[in-house]
């Protein structure tokens, strides 16, 4: 019984997604088309492969609010060298992924070494990338990239949009790291306590260094793909995509106290605020509306940790 | 009223926690103006019983008595209401308000709804003028070494008109001349008719102040004596009097010609010039008080610290752990004094646990060898004996004596050789307890080498081969194992040893 109740809390999340799933598909016709199921997983495909550099970082009690300023800012550059340079695509992709990997590991420098809390480095190199995207691109987007490149965001294989696909692999590479790895253990014994992870060996500031890294560069796999799809790079393009990541995670029951989540709940979390803002559109609730319910999710998600953690505690 | 020479009266406490009685029917009578020093080893439960009386414990039965009004048991509010004060070794000051502010703190000299800034510094002044105190009132208080930062806590407790001021060893922080002046100033409230409770692990400054002298053992009150009626030798014995009541388990002689660790003249993290050596198969014991510096020492050596001078060998070569990890390589491994806070990863399984430290010798380009992770996992705990349904469980859900063998069951599958232990045993019951000493002799049977730091004299003198005790951070005495016993260490730890 005990374990059945277990099982159930563990799953909720997956429960939740099945109830608005089928919720939506009652109300709105166009809900249950393979067009739109696809997608809504087009949709997400970008906040999705950015969740799971985010995952990481809220896994040892950290947040990542740079996530959407990396992404602007790799959208820049990549743009920038494709079009301004006349760089390679590949080659071009290859230098933007190097640097918003160096964004990451700057955020974990300052927030290991200097023992800041990552919240006011992270908000303060989102300040910093946000500017440097408008200096470099001078306020105007940028556009006007060679084709394999935009096959990137809008190409399919078979019947499957690109994103798509890319979002699978990085979660399984996402997942395997986590899972598999040795450093993934890492990262869930930094979360659950530093001092004790120091004492048991790990080298706690290389963890970090790896895992804002990481956070990183995903974020600027995101902005890669949602350039090729927009087909312009925009000095705005991420601006609030770390709010929308955050939630995502959250939501997929990642303790933001640190020290316990699955990736496989978060691509639920994922999912669940995918199919949220595409059955809304579909019933015409505008977009104002939208943000206040996106609001009251994130404050629903961390409570319900929260108060779960406290129930733990009592007992 | 025949009691009313008593200002305060402590009748009958009783405290337990789960599992411990901290203070079983201990009484306390302290007179109109005079110094009651309060004496006892560590965990004799000193700390508990002022508690009572600042109301930050609710004792299960006994009587507070305050000036003839009886209570069942205290509030800060209450107790700060009938004339009590306590200063703590933690001062509680607001280091970003001036002195006159802290003084004032939570009751501020107000005209309306304005702060009377000037009426504070004014009395503040008046106050340090009746102490003989020079401070300037308009000063921050974190611009105030230790020793001025105490006396504006003292002003405060003035202030706040205490008749009974209750002090937990205020010497500790303080220097030589600080602790003088304190003296003079505890000499001067003793005058103006206030009690003092003055808890110190210093003997000579018992002997300086104290009109009366209460001692402690294990949460039992032993007696009260007139300090001129006592000498330092009494006190210790009634402090640590009792027999050896635990048993330990019996151990051949492990001890090999080889030595295994060696420091030389080691300072920093508070110690200052250490030195000493371990042999393969010996039990050091490291004795002292509280705050001596033997887990700073630990730490040094376990690389969780930096040394500033000093070197350290082992097995005959010279080496300088920079963090835990080095030392782990090393072959070295500490079982630190805060099981959970420090030891155990109490979210994860006892597998991982166990396999934190070696995870990347048992991964293959990252990945780990799920296979050796399990028979790693199941091995030691096979050895240890943990008791728990499998290596999948939680160790938070676990026994304190079953976190404290998945801590060792982790530095025996790094292949550690010299293990230390901070206070092994405590918060552990007397089952597990003998278990870990079993364990223990196993270990240096085995050819494994040990340093074990305890607070507690009968397991500090029943495992160890050999004793070595530290006093505010120095090496005061080092003591063969025919020589073992309680008095000789409490003399060692509580000596101060000059520059």
């Amino acid at each position: 019984m005990k374990n059945w109740v277990h099982i159930l809390k563990e799953q909720a999340i997956f429960v939740v997604l099945i109830v608005l799933f089928i919720i939506f598909a009652c109300s709105s016709p166009e809900f249950l088309t393979v067009t739109n199921l696809l997608n809504i997983a087009r949709q997400v495909s970008i906040l999705g492969i950015a969740s799971v550099g985010m995952t990481y970082v809220i896994l040892i009690g950290g947040i990542d609010l740079s996530t959407g300023s990396i992404i602007t800012f790799v959208n820049i550059i990549t743009a920038y060298l494709m079009v301004k340079s006349g760089i390679n695509m590949w080659l071009a992709i290859l230098i933007s992924l190097i640097v918003s990997t160096g964004i990451g590991f700057i955020n974990g420098f300052l927030v290991a070494n200097f023992n800041m809390p990552s919240l006011i480095v992270t908000f303060a190199t989102q300040i910093v990338f946000e500017g440097l995207a408008y200096i470099i691109s001078k306020g105007m987007p940028i556009f006007g990239f060679p084709n394999a490149f935009t096959q990137i965001g809008q190409g399919y294989l078979g019947p499957i949009p690109t994103p798509i696909i890319i979002m699978i692999v990085i979660f399984a590479i996402g997942g395997f790291i986590l899972n598999k790895t040795y450093f993934g253990r890492y990262f869930y014994a930094l979360g659950g306590n530093e001092t004790a992870s120091e004492l048991s060996g790990i080298r706690v500031k290389r963890v970090k260094y790896l895992i804002f890294s990481l956070s990183g560069f995903f974020a600027g796999v995101a902005g890669i793909v949602m350039l090729a799809r927009t087909n312009s790079g925009q000095p705005t393009a991420g601006k609030g995509y770390e709010f929308k990541v955050i939630t995502d995670v959250v939501l997929g029951g990642v303790s933001v106290a640190g020290g316990s989540g699955k990736l496989s709940n978060v691509v639920a979390g994922v999912m669940i605020m995918g199919i949220l803002e595409n059955g809304m559109v579909l019933l015409n609730i505008s977009s104002y509306v939208q943000m206040v319910v996106e609001g009251i999710i994130l404050v629903l998600a961390v409570g319900f940790d929260c108060v779960q953690k406290k129930g733990l505690l009592k007992a | 009223m025949s009691d009313s020479d008593y200002v305060l009266q402590l009748q009958h406490i009783r405290k337990t926690y789960p599992g411990v009685v901290a203070l079983n029917d201990v009484s306390l009578e302290v007179k109109k103006g005079e110094i009651h020093a309060l004496v006892g080893e560590n965990g004799a439960g000193k700390s508990t019983l002022i508690k009572t009386c600042s109301g930050a414990v609710v004792p299960d039965s006994g009587k507070i008595i305050i000036n003839d009004k009886e209570f069942d048991s205290m509030t800060p509010q209450l107790s700060m209401k009938n004339g009590i004060a306590v200063i703590y070794q933690e001062f509680n000051l607001v280091g970003g308000l001036s002195v006159a502010e802290n003084v004032f703190l939570g009751r501020s000299i107000r005209k309306g709804i304005v702060i009377d800034k000037k009426a504070m510094i004014r009395e503040t002044e008046k106050i340090f003028k009746t102490l003989n105190i020079s401070i300037d009132p308009n000063m921050l208080v974190r611009n105030l070494s230790v020793g001025y930062q105490q006396m504006v806590e003292i002003a405060k407790a003035i202030q706040q008109d205490a008749k009974i001021l209750i002090m937990d060893e205020p010497s500790a922080p303080l220097t030589k001349a600080e602790v003088s002046t304190m003296f003079e100033i505890i000499d001067k409230l003793k005058e103006s008719g206030v009690s003092i409770i003055y808890i110190s692990h210093r003997l000579d400054e018992i002997f300086r102040l104290s009109d009366r002298v209460t001692v402690l053992r294990d949460g039992t009150y032993i007696k009260t004596l007139a300090t001129q009626d006592t000498d330092v030798d009494e006190l210790i014995s009634l402090m640590v009097g009792r027999e050896l009541t635990e048993k330990f388990p019996v151990r051949e002689n492990c001890i090999r010609d080889d030595v295994v660790l060696e420091v030389r003249n080691l300072s920093g993290n508070g110690d200052k010039n250490i030195s000493f050596s371990i042999r393969k198969g010996e039990i050091l014991g490291l004795g002292g008080l509280v705050g001596a510096g033997r887990t700073e020492l630990a730490q040094m050596i376990f690389g969780a610290a930096q040394k500033t001078d000093g070197t350290i060998f082992l097995n005959g070569k010279e080496i300088s752990p920079k963090s835990p990890r080095d030392a782990i390589d090393l072959g070295i491994a500490l079982v630190p004094e805060d099981r959970k806070s420090q030891g155990v990863l109490l979210g994860l399984s006892i597998k991982k646990n166990i396999n934190m430290p070696i995870y990347k010798r048992i991964s293959k380009f990252s990945v780990i060898n799920r296979k050796n992770e399990n028979d790693v996992a199941e091995e030691y705990m096979k050895d240890i004996r943990i008791k728990a349904p499998s290596s999948q469980q939680l160790v938070k859900n676990l026994s304190g004596g079953n976190q404290q063998k998945v801590i060792l069951g982790k530095w025996l599958a790094a292949n550690s050789e010299l293990i230390i232990f901070d206070e092994p045993t405590r918060g552990i019951d007397v089952g597990a307890k003998y278990e870990i000493y079993k364990l223990m002799n196993e270990l240096v049977e085995n050819g494994k080498t040990i340093l074990l730091i305890s607070s507690e004299m009968e397991e500090l003198m029943g495992m160890s081969d050999r004793i070595i005790v530290l006093s505010e951070g120095k090496m005061t005495g080092e003591i063969e194992k025919e020589n073992f016993n309680q008095e000789n260490i409490m003399s060692y730890a509580s000596t101060v040893k000059e520059e």
